[in-house]
């Protein structure tokens, strides 16, 4: 099953290889990782969508909370939680293709950053699912490149990951 | 020494005083070099021996050692082998064990030491020198990225970058090693660092947010856990390593006894629980008693006090689980509860608070174990005994029987040697024939499993242990991954005794390759082996080859009486000998193969 993990972890070198190290030492997968520092410069913010029987989840919940610089770990998937992505995608279009990508593009509340003669490029934030979406919709092969922050989550309401 | 040091740094800014007379008050403040922290860190950290080897990376520290006494250096002659003999110190004393390497290949040796430690969570310190910090990442002569390369074998690791940070990273890393589940703590300083100057200042505590080992149990699991505890019909207690590091043999004793069930260790906490005690029933696993591995199986409530469900204990984990049993699993780390197996109570704490606990729940509960279900139990469990006919073997008059030299060897020393071992049959033989009566003395690579280990473990316990007796049981393939350190015993005089059962083969391999591979013994046949005395002699110390089964004892007394000598015994043992009983790999617990079988 998909579960979506966020983290906090001390601002320090070598944190982020820890935290990767852990899924492939210990064969556990990675479908996306996000991270950047928080309001508070010395903590990182980490989101890891990763998928695996609920043994593999409560282990890999477990061995994130073990590795010193993580100083808290809460499981999303297992509460009411936001997830957003980010992507940048470059789409081939010409004549009056155009319009009808701007058309996919409005009704995905994405929006268009950049134009030139052959190409359109699209900005659009939503959940992993609905960005899935938006490429099928789009067609694979008028893509020309795609860009995915993976997924940030944040609990819902009193649900707060803070030291 | 270091007082001399003292070096005039801070000038306070003039101070103008009434009627304009201004004085200049200079405060004289200690700044020594990195090289010189690091070293005052282990002496406030009451280190009395580190263990290491020196280059290019680490002069600075290795200056700074030499101008002081309170820290003793052992040079060793292998990187390999100082982890292995901090680790050994830290294994038969309670203390982290120290060692300090240099750059590049002095830390690619130490890997295996420090893998070692992780794997058995045994708390170390080791000081790794890197090349100066302006040239990391520039591929510049011995540099290895040596927090990257050790950080899936180390509980934490640092790489310094300022000289302020010395002191209190060196205290993290004492507190870190020996903290919540132990481990080794790596810190690699860029020779640079070692020798930039900063005030000495020696933190009292340490405050690390992220990280918060636990203590006391919780209540609530704690009165479940008792309550089934006491309802059980067939309860069985597995006790691990845990017990050691935690120091709660005494409180594991006493709750055996008070609820009067079957108690096994594993081979990581053998001795927590004493051997020759009636209520013991030996090792469980691939080589554990037929008693132990079968209660395991059969029990309906097994109590884990500070063990992990390892394959070579449990055997096939699906196996493991067809038959139901409540788990009641006690252990420091949460990520080592529900691993393996499902668990019905888990209580997170270190044991000899937990276990206090329980005692505590025990006394004022009313309910008391149904007696004649423990009879039973007890009935079934020394049936098992007899099926299994105990620990034995074929002796003969004719050939040396290893099993044989290490009944001896229990006699010859009165069961009270500490014991080291290096990994193969030996180390089963050791584990099974020597009764350990208390913890701390049975020394062995558990987790890893890594040859080399028996001697170098054996140096760090005789020398936190002087005038103690230490055996370190091995094999001819074992000892010669680091038989080089039979100098750094001759430099050091340290008296040990190394058992050698001698059968010409890597014992286990070829074992498994007569079981599971068709007789055909790819590669595990020692051919050319040393003349071992000669090798003894060559190095300083007395060699014994013992060949008859009749000269065992007598060899063994003559090596033991010689209390200030190495003394090297090369025991030709029967190389057909194999370890009984035996769990197959992948095999079920009850799919115990004993020594008729075959």
């Amino acid at each position: 099953m998909r579960h979506i993990i966020s983290l906090l972890m001390e601002n320090e070198a070598g944190a982020l290889s820890r935290v990767a190290g852990l899924f492939s030492a210990r064969g556990y997968n990675i479908e996306s990782l996000a991270v950047a520092p928080t309001e508070d410069p010395t903590l990182s913010r980490m989101t890891i969508v990763t998928n695996g029987s609920d043994a593999v989840i409560e282990q890999i919940n477990k061995q994130l909370n073990k590795l010193i610089d993580v100083a808290a770990v809460m499981d999303l998937s297992e509460g009411e939680h936001l997830e957003r992505e980010l992507m940048l995608i470059k789409v081939r279009s010409e004549g009056a293709a155009r319009a009808e990508l701007k058309r996919i593009t409005d009704i995905f509340h994405g929006r268009v950053i950049d134009e030139s003669d052959r190409t359109c490029t699209i900005e659009l934030t939503d959940t992993c699912a609905k960005l899935d979406s938006f490429l099928q919709a789009v067609g694979r092969d008028l893509i020309l490149e795609t860009v995915r922050t993976g997924a940030s989550g944040i609990g819902r309401g009193e649900r707060i990951l803070k030291l | 020494m270091l007082a001399a040091r003292q070096r005039l740094t801070k000038t306070l800014p003039t101070i103008i005083l009434r009627g304009s007379i201004s004085f200049k008050f200079k405060v004289f403040v200690m700044e020594l070099t990195g090289a010189e922290i690091a070293i005052r860190c282990l002496q406030e950290e009451g280190v009395e021996y580190i263990f290491g080897y020196p280059g290019g990376a680490v002069l600075h520290i290795y200056d700074a050692l030499f101008q002081q006494d309170k820290v003793k250096h052992i040079l060793v002659r292998h990187e390999q082998a100082a982890i292995h003999a901090a680790d050994g110190y830290a294994r038969s004393s309670e203390k982290v064990g120290v060692a300090l390497v240099t750059s590049g290949p002095g830390i690619t040796n130490a890997v295996t030491g420090i893998a070692t430690a992780y794997m058995d969570s045994i708390p170390l310190v080791v000081i790794s020198g890197q090349v100066p910090s302006y040239a990391i990442g520039e591929d510049a002569f011995q540099e290895v990225d040596a927090v990257g390369i050790t950080r899936p074998c180390v509980k934490h690791n640092f790489l310094i970058k300022d000289v302020k940070d010395i002191a209190p990273t060196i205290k993290k890393a004492f507190y870190l090693a020996k903290s919540g589940r132990p481990g080794p703590v790596l810190v690699d300083i860029p020779k640079d660092i070692s020798n930039h100057k900063a005030e000495f200042i020696y933190p009292s505590s340490v405050n690390i947010r992220s990280y918060n080992p636990a203590g006391k149990g919780d209540s609530a699991q704690i009165k479940r856990a008792v309550q089934i505890l006491l309802e059980a019909k067939r309860p069985m207690i597995y006790s691990g390593g845990g017990v050691v590091l935690s120091g709660a043999s005494a409180q594991l004793i006493e709750l055996v006894r008070l609820l009067g069930f079957p108690c096994t260790t594993t081979l990581m906490g053998l001795g927590a629980y004493p051997a020759s005690d009636k209520q013991f029933v030996g090792m469980p696993g691939m080589h554990g008693t037929y008693e132990a591995c079968m209660a395991m199986q059969h029990c309906d409530v097994l109590l884990a006090v500070g063990a992990r469900f390892d394959d070579r204990v449990i055997g096939n984990v699906e196996h493991f689980a067809q038959v139901p049993r409540k788990i009641i699993h006690i252990d420091i780390d949460p990520s080592s509860i529900a691993k393996r197996v499902k668990v019905d109570v888990p209580v997170v704490g270190d044991l000899k608070l937990v276990l206090d606990q329980m005692l505590n729940a025990l006394r004022s509960s009313k309910q008391k174990s149904d007696a004649s279900d423990l009879t039973a139990w007890w009935k079934q469990v020394d049936e098992w005994r007899v099926k299994g006919g105990g620990l034995r073997y074929k002796n003969s008059t004719e050939i040396i029987k290893p099993q044989f030299v290490i009944e001896k060897l229990y006699e010859v020393t009165g069961g009270d040697a500490f014991v080291t071992s290096d990994v193969g049959q030996h180390q089963m033989w050791a584990a099974q024939y020597y009764k350990f009566n208390k913890p701390r003395r049975w020394i062995n690579s558990g987790g890893l499993g890594t040859m080399g280990f028996g001697l170098p473990a054996a140096m760090g316990v005789q020398l936190i242990n002087p005038g103690a007796t230490v055996a370190c049981v091995t094999g001819e393939g074992s000892i010669q991954m680091n038989i080089q350190e039979l100098s750094t015993c001759k430099q050091f005089h340290l008296p040990i005794k190394v058992v050698s059962l001698n059968n010409r083969y890597l014992g286990m391999v070829r074992q498994w390759q007569e079981f599971f591979h068709g007789n055909r013994y790819s590669g595990s046949y020692m051919d050319a082996l040393p003349d071992f005395v000669k090798l003894a002699e060559a190095y300083g110390h007395v060699g014994m080859r013992i060949d008859k089964p009749s000269d065992v004892e007598p060899a063994l007394k003559e090596a033991f009486a010689r209390k200030k000598d190495l003394v090297f015994m090369d025991f030709q043992t029967d190389p057909t000998e194999n370890v009984f009983p035996m769990v197959p790999g992948g095999k079920g617990l009850s799919e115990v193969i004993l020594s008729e079988d075959l």
